[in-house]
């Protein structure tokens, strides 16, 4: 019988089956960061246990460190809290000898980021994080996902996480995308066309002819919001882009070891004639620009659309009116007559060399739009921000008044000292545009990086596609 | 963990789709290295005013009719988003013990079951009708919910029956570590397990232990 990629990943992880209807499957690969870790490695001192293994383990500050002051390490976070919690996964791991990327390494960076960088996250692999962006490393053909901290001392303690198979959940994305459009672009639109939870209870298999045309970093974007509508992972099938940017790696096999994994990840696809449970499909070439408009990532229009008017929101009109009065818009508003006061490039959706590139080429030559108060580049490691040194980029985003700023998870979800005011609106790389999310009473607008890039120089939303033709 | 057999108490309407966990306990509550103390942050942003310590009076959770709220009436979709544990530690320090709605985000299903707390599901029609009695008339519409038999027993004596997934159920009543049920159960399995992948996956076992 045909497999899906989910099938084979699940069946080959499979530890245990228990009497009660959930399995053990094992972990390949643990990473670890300092909000959802602490609690867990407590547990485990209280518990007098010790690691089932050591090596799977990888772990970086990221959530709560600073993206200013860095040349003065931990000593540089100034909130005590935040740094008493980066001085915590500091410490357990080197109890624990597992290694970190600390605060002093270039090798820093967001988790999601910093796993593929160093080739880290393999194909094949079940990848595991106390954070819910764990689905990006589903681009790699692996079984990834985001777990609660309970879990995390689970998985330290066992090697294994306890749970019940997923349904499989097949995306086939045919067509290509346009120019100007991406696949944050293409991603908002699947969430748009599923809900935030039309993969609830199922593992996403994103396919077809646009998802193969992706490089990896794009497929990262895409796995990385799988999570936003509601499934327990997302994934992609192995291919030559996928060998491409592993080979090489530092934590990627060598010589006769990347021979014979090269065998086993090349059966890392869905067999022809899989059954999915569920099915949607999407053509790239209809995509546009997309931007989100209220308070859940579903919530989105395309560039050319107005803000809809919850009269003819059906069932949702009561949520919509909700998102409506918090976002303080109008039914009926072009989506390009929003102003903002701050942009926001970074987080583990799109902050990779890619999209710095991308934003960079929107920006040179011009400046920052007046009325926006901030725009803030943050790097999604430190040798992101090394490459993108190199290539000049930053001095096109400080001579175009940007901010450019260390590497952390930053503004996504106003943890460190970047966050928006009360009222205050951005446009956003980032995942989510909960209420409060970038700070208390901030707005997000979620966008892709070109698009935030160019509603920073015009100073509100306005269609990349006419800047990039 | 505490055994979850039977709880009673007054419920809390909460009723609004894809609450979400940065809703329950924003970020800025979660830079602590402890679990403890954090139901004063549960859902914070709607609770207080800037600030964090001025209570927003209008606010269900602030009316004195639901000081004793032990269970909650959620919507579809309750706890998507972050998989932050700490949401369920706030809402289990601040005296919930049981959250009844129509969906749940899968991360926050799992800490739920990990801290004693019960994620029972209904469907969206009886979701509805349990936050309208308790919206009606707070202090009367006590609610027992039965983990055993899964039936949410009303004030008016009707029955409502709620699924959970058998092994949700088994970790919950026993109140049993995972950790060492894992280890009690299938320690075993796990080093035959590694014993087969060193030699089919050589690559992710060769890394000095």
């Amino acid at each position: 019988m045909p497999k899906t990629l989910y099938d084979k990943l699940w069946e080959s992880h499979l530890v245990a089956h228990r009497e009660d209807g959930a399995a053990l499957i094992y972990i390949d690969r643990h990473l670890l960061h300092e909000v959802t870790s602490p609690q867990a490695f407590s547990g485990l001192k209280e518990a007098g246990l010790q690691p089932w293994r050591v090596s799977p383990n990888i772990a970086t500050p990221d959530h709560n460190v600073p993206t200013v002051k860095r040349e003065l390490g931990i000593q540089g976070i100034e909130d005590e809290i935040s740094r008493i919690q980066v001085k915590t996964l500091d410490d357990n791991c080197r109890k624990f000898a597992i290694p970190e990327f600390t605060l002093e390494d270039i090798r820093q960076g967001i988790v999601h980021i910093v796993g593929p960088e160093q080739g880290a996250t393999l194909p094949g692999m079940t990848v595991v994080c106390g954070d819910s962006h764990t689905s990006t490393h589903g681009a790699f053909a692996a079984l990834a996902q985001g777990i609660g901290t309970s879990e995390v001392e689970h998985v330290l303690a066992t090697q294994c996480l306890l749970q019940k198979k997923a349904k499989n959940m097949a995306v086939q994305v045919d067509g290509s995308l346009n120019t100007g459009v991406f696949s944050k672009d293409l991603i908002l639109a699947i969430i748009r066309q599923i809900g935030t939870d039309g993969g609830t209870g199922h593992v996403i298999e994103y396919r077809g002819e646009a998802i193969r045309n992706l490089s990896m970093e794009a497929r990262m974007t895409v796995c990385n919001m799988a999570i936003e509508s509601g499934a327990r992972a997302g994934m992609m099938a192995f291919d030559q882009t996928t060998f491409d940017y592993l080979q090489g790696r530092p934590y990627a096999p060598k010589k006769e070891e990347w021979e014979s994994a090269l065998d086993v990840w090349q059966d890392l696809a869905s067999d022809d004639g899989s059954v999915f449970d569920a099915q949607c499909s999407i053509d790239a070439g209809d995509i546009r620009p997309q931007i989100s408009w209220g308070t859940s990532p579903e919530m989105v229009v395309d560039v050319e659309e107005r803000i809809p008017d919850p009269k003819q929101s059906g069932s949702s009109a009561d949520l919509h009116t909700r998102a409506l009065d918090y976002m303080g818009l109008e039914p009926g508003q072009p989506i390009t007559s929003v102003y903002l006061d701050r942009v926001f490039i970074g987080s583990c959706t799109n902050a990779r060399i890619e999209d710095l590139r991308i934003a960079a080429k929107v920006v040179k030559g011009r400046k920052k739009a007046k009325n926006i108060r901030q725009a803030m580049v943050v790097p999604g490691s430190g040798l992101v921000k090394q490459q993108a040194e190199e290539e000049g980029l930053h001095s096109i985003f400080l001579d175009a008044g940007f901010e450019w700023r260390a590497p952390g998870c930053s503004m996504c979800l106003a943890m460190n000292a970047d966050k928006l005011g009360n009222r205050e609106r951005c446009a956003s790389t980032s995942n989510r545009n909960f209420e409060g999310r970038q700070g208390y009473g901030g707005r997000t607008h979620l966008v892709s990086p070109a698009m935030a890039a160019m509603a920073a120089v015009v100073g509100h939303f306005a269609d990349v596609r006419e800047l990039l033709q | 963990m505490r055994p979850f057999t039977v709880v009673s108490g007054v419920a809390l309407p909460f009723y609004q789709a894809n609450v979400d966990t940065d809703a329950i306990i924003p970020s800025r509550a979660i830079r602590e290295v402890s679990k403890q103390g954090l139901g004063r942050f549960l859902f914070a942003n709607l609770r207080y005013l800037p600030g964090d310590e001025i209570v927003h009076p209008d606010f269900v959770l602030n009316r004195p009719e639901y000081a004793e709220a032990c269970i909650l009436i959620g919507g579809s979709n309750f706890g998507c988003g972050s998989s932050r544990e700490h949401a369920v530690w706030a809402l289990a320090d601040y005296g919930f013990r049981a959250i009844i709605a129509p969906g749940f985000g899968a991360i926050f299903f799992r800490n739920c079951i990990n801290n004693g707390l019960l994620p029972a599901q209904v469907t969206e029609a009886q979701a509805q009708e349990l936050a309208e009695g308790a919206r009606k008339e707070p202090i009367k519409y006590q609610l027992t919910v039965n983990l055993k038999t899964q039936e949410i027993a009303l004030p008016s004596k009707k029955v409502i029956p709620f699924s959970i997934d058998a092994d949700a159920q088994q970790q919950l009543l026993r109140g049993a570590d995972p950790i060492d049920m894992t280890l009690e159960t299938v320690g075993e399995d796990i080093l035959a397990f590694e014993q087969k992948d060193r030699k089919n996956r050589p690559w992710l076992h060769s890394n000095p232990e």
